[in-house]
């Protein structure tokens, strides 16, 4: 029997994987975005549990907000991503240290 | 009623707003058309409110017209307290002003501000006015500071003369001394009843001789104690009682009138009347009245001294002010309230009459002071002459003149409280009291002949233009002097023995030594014979004779004496150093202390350490910190899985 | 027990391709590992009875962002060889790590159930359409945030182009005010000529 449980920790699985992967990917902020993406859908996942087993749609409906965010994230993400590249020639995460202390 | 009463104090208000406003407006003759009118409308309506106290029995007026504001439950207002010792005072006060609005008009002709002169002294009105007539502390206390701010401003009318400036802050800062202690007083009446208005603290009065401040361990002050000596330190400092006397001879500097209305008859005198006011309080404690005592009989005494040895003619009158306030506040310290009272009106007729005269002279002799450059102007000046002898005999108590009444009774009370043995101090008091009456009478008559007989020491152009003042200065002069004799015998007995203050002025009956000079009152003439009986117009006598002797059958003594008696004159001559003990010591500790705590609490403690101190410290630590900021994200992510992993094993092992 | 295969063979799927997206040495391929774990999380939504947002899911993710993404990742000129450099000398950390926070969740999620019964049976009646009661919520109950998310994406849509738009020096365009703010002086030169004298 599958339950509740086991969506829990699926989502926990890939949040992990996720957080993981921003932590070793060094040289790509496109992988950093996607990881952010796979992030989100780790908490969608717990959303649509919880609403699903407990019988109410308000689970589903925050959802619904967070892939419209998740939509306008990636897409200014990716315009910022566009104008760094443009001025640096280059998306290395290694080189992005100019809040340096 | 209300309105009358709100017509006395606002009249001199709007001539004041007048004359100070539209003074250019309406020209010279203008303003003291106005204030006169003004004040000229207070005084009547006062007289009318005596009168129909005393002839009408009308009631005593205790009521709030405008609540300023409340807060929790504190209300602050303004009302009147109209009893007959209120409307007493009120028709001394309108009246010595309307005198003095009339003489102005002769004394400051030449000055150029004329209606500036004239609407600070219709404020000055206005202001005593709100004093005498309030039925709370708060607007008592208004009254005292606003008759404050018009010392001020009058003390340094000509504000051109460096020493007018010195002397008015002088003035103002000395009575800040005495403010503080006032507002203290007032500021614990407020703690105990929770109210600003007399009655209620009146009701409360027993209640708070109950509480006992405990200001360190092993002290145990009664309340009303403390209480009543905050209030007096406020009465020192507004009516000159050592030590917060020293600006009143330096107030001297401004015009004479002021002198007269301000500085003598009427405004320091509001320390001797919120005293009398205080009845009720002050009988609560034997300590504090003690205290007055003391410090009114030093007064008395020691001021007196120095009047001795001035030579410019207004300070020697601003030293008898000091010594017969003293003679107030001694009669207060022996709770002869209604004699204090009594001896503030005669004092206030003629006093102003003593200082009005000086002034003519001073008109006459072309605004000369000094003495010492007078001599025989009985000759010249015969009204001023006469008004003067008159104030004088007055002052030194002459039997029948009205200061003989007023400062009898001062001395028979201080008499009465000594054999009743229950008042400390009251031995001291007594001697200052007695040897006062000499000095007064010596020091008074050095004046008169100094000024008015022996030879004439003026110089020749002086001498040309010497002539009798004005009408409008010695209409006011006769019209004082009249008072100046009679009052005293008139009033005496309805106001010490006639039960007019009523329950104005509470004593306690173990207290009550006017109630034992009471028992031996037959009437004024029979004082007049029972005062011949005693020593003390005898005492009076020889200081007449003394400075008769000294200054005109002898006149090169005096200067041998200083000479022998070199130290001691010295002593009078700096009056005995208080000027330099405030100005070397206190000035200069305060400014030393000043600047320590500019130097090391501000600068160096809160600019140094707190301000830049903190500052520095958040920069120190941005300096260390700045190090963990590497600006690459996979180090911030790592820093966050691991703060995640590291809350969630801390929630897990706590559920 | 359809139910049951269909959610393991799921989830295996879906963890492989979480960790192809982050293992992947090409962006392209990490896009694509990316896009079937949402075809994955798709169906297993569907399962969970959640057809309207599975549908979405594919429709706005796989349909919208990832084309974007695999647009820009191809539009940018990435050096792909040294994309993984460093990579594997971290990686044991980044295992331990995500280890512990995985263990970490299974022992909240398994041994320290919240008081909700959980672990029993689904207690939504199902819906026979989830569109329509998602929908009816969603416009009555959320209308307000719904209006404020797709002002949300209107702003995105702006906050995008302007970021991304390139003023070039050399070109001509007109200017519609300076057009319409002329004045006759400005261009008008009229221009007294003397007349010749007739020969």
């Amino acid at each position: 029997m599958i339950g509740l449980p086991h969506y829990l920790l699926l989502a926990g699985i890939v949040f992990s994987i996720a957080v993981a992967g921003i932590f070793l990917n060094r040289k790509n902020v496109i992988v950093l975005l996607m990881c952010i993406e796979l992030m989100l859908l780790a908490v969608n996942f717990n959303f649509v549990a919880f609403s699903h087993f407990l019988g109410d749609l308000s689970g589903q409906v925050f959802v619904f907000f967070i892939l419209t965010v998740a939509a306008a994230e990636a897409a200014i993400g990716l315009a910022i991503l566009v104008v760094l590249f443009r001025e640096r020639r280059s998306i290395d995460v290694e080189e992005l240290d100019t809040m340096r202390g | 009623m209300q309105s009358l009463l709100l017509i006395i104090v606002l009249a001199p208000l709007a001539a004041a707003i007048l004359a100070g406003l539209f003074g250019r407006t309406i020209g010279r003759a203008g303003a003291h058309s106005v204030t006169i009118a003004g004040v000229a409308t207070s005084c009547a309506c006062s007289a009318l409110v005596l009168y129909r106290m005393l002839a009408e029995g009308a009631p005593t007026f205790n009521d709030t017209l405008y609540t300023w504001l409340v807060t929790d439950g504190i209300r602050f207002e303004i009302g009147f307290l109209v009893d007959h010792l209120t409307a007493l005072m009120m028709v001394v006060v309108t009246f010595v002003s309307l005198m003095v609005h009339v003489y102005t008009i002769g004394y400051m002709h030449e000055d150029d501000g004329y209606q500036r002169f004239f609407s600070y002294i219709s404020l000055f009105t206005f202001a005593m006015l709100m004093l005498v007539m309030s039925n709370n502390y708060l607007q008592l206390f208004f009254g005292w500071e606003a008759v404050g701010l018009v010392s001020y401003l009058l003390i340094g009318f000509w504000y051109t003369r460096p020493t007018a400036i010195f002397a008015n802050m002088k003035a103002f800062l000395v009575n800040r001394v005495g403010d503080f202690g006032f507002v203290l007083g007032i500021a614990a009446i407020v703690y105990y009843t929770g109210s600003l208005r007399y009655a209620d603290a009146f009701a409360a009065a027993p209640a708070i001789a109950t509480h006992a401040i405990v200001p360190w361990a092993g002290a145990s002050w009664n309340a009303m104690t403390v209480v009543c000596i905050c209030l007096f330190i406020g009465a020192m400092g507004k009516s000159a009682q050592v030590p917060l006397h020293v600006w009143l001879p330096d107030s001297m500097e401004g015009p004479t009138p002021i002198s007269a209305l301000i500085h003598a008859a009427t405004m320091v005198t509001a320390g001797i009347f919120m005293v009398a006011r205080m009845s009720p309080l002050f009988e609560l404690s034997p300590t504090a009245r003690s205290f007055v005592l003391v410090i009114g009989a030093t007064t008395a005494l020691f001021m007196g001294f120095l009047g001795i040895i001035q030579n410019d003619i207004k300070r020697v009158v601003a030293y008898s002010t000091l010594s017969q306030l003293g003679y107030m506040t001694v009669a207060l310290g022996v709770s002869a309230y209604s004699v204090a009272i009594f001896h503030l009106m005669t004092h206030a007729f003629f006093k102003a009459l003593l200082f009005l005269a000086a002034g003519s002279v001073i008109i006459g002799m072309h605004h000369e002071q000094d003495m010492r450059k007078m001599g025989g102007l009985r000759k010249y000046m015969p009204i001023t002459y006469l008004t003067s002898m008159i104030g004088s005999l007055a002052l030194i108590g002459f039997p029948g003149f009205a200061g003989f009444y007023s400062k009898d009774s001062i001395i028979e009370a201080v008499h009465a409280a000594l054999e009743g043995g229950q008042v400390p101090g009251a031995g001291y008091a007594y001697f200052c009291v007695v040897v006062g009456v000499f000095v007064t009478a010596f020091y008074s008559f050095r004046m008169v002949f100094m000024t008015f007989h022996g030879e004439e020491r003026m110089d020749h152009h002086t001498k040309e233009h010497l002539h009798e003042s004005p009408l409008v200065v010695t209409l006011p002069l006769v019209a004082l002097a009249i008072p100046s004799v009679l009052i005293g015998a008139l009033t005496m007995g309805p106001v010490l023995f006639g039960g007019y203050f009523g329950t104005a002025i509470q004593v306690l009956p173990a207290n009550d030594v006017v109630a034992k000079l009471g028992a031996e009152w037959h009437g004024p003439l029979e004082f007049i014979v029972d005062g011949l009986k005693s020593p003390t117009v005898w005492i009076a006598l020889a200081g007449v004779a003394t400075a008769w002797y000294l200054y005109l059958a002898n006149p090169a003594l005096p200067a041998r004496l200083g000479e022998t008696f070199a130290p001691l004159y010295r002593l009078l001559d700096q009056k005995y150093y208080f000027d330099w003990f405030n100005e070397r010591v206190l000035a200069a500790g305060s400014r030393w202390l000043g600047t320590g705590f500019w130097k090391v609490g501000d600068q160096f403690l809160i600019d140094g350490a707190l301000v830049n101190g903190s500052a520095r410290t958040v920069g120190l630590f941005g300096a260390l910190v700045r190090h963990l900021q590497t600006g690459l994200l996979y180090h911030y992510a790592f820093a966050m899985i691991i703060g995640l992993s590291a809350l969630l094993a801390y929630i897990l092992y706590r559920a | 027990m359809l139910i049951n295969i269909l959610f393991y063979v799921y989830a295996a799927t879906l963890v492989g391709a979480a960790l192809g997206v982050v293992l992947a040495r090409n962006s392209v391929h990490s896009a694509m590992f990316l896009v079937l774990a949402f075809f994955t999380s798709s169906g297993l939504w569907l399962l969970l009875g959640a057809e309207f947002l599975a549908i979405v899911l594919v429709l706005v993710y796989v349909g919208a962002v990832m084309v974007l993404f695999l647009f820009v990742v191809m539009m940018l000129d990435i050096n792909i060889a040294q994309m993984k450099e460093g990579f594997t000398r971290y990686a044991p950390l980044g295992a331990l790590i995500a280890l512990v926070v995985i263990a970490e969740i299974a022992y909240a999620v398994w041994y320290r159930p919240v008081d909700l019964n959980l672990l029993g049976a689904a207690r939504v009646v199902e819906d026979p359409s989830n569109t329509h009661s998602l929908g009816t919520v969603l416009y009555t109950v959320y209308v307000y945030p719904f209006q404020l998310a797709a002002v949300l994406l209107l702003l995105a849509i702006v906050a995008a182009i302007t970021l991304t738009m390139r003023q070039r020096p050399n070109l001509k365009k007109q200017d519609i005010s300076a057009q319409v703010a002329v004045r006759k002086a400005d261009r008008l030169q009229i221009v007294q000529v003397a007349s010749e004298k007739r020969p």
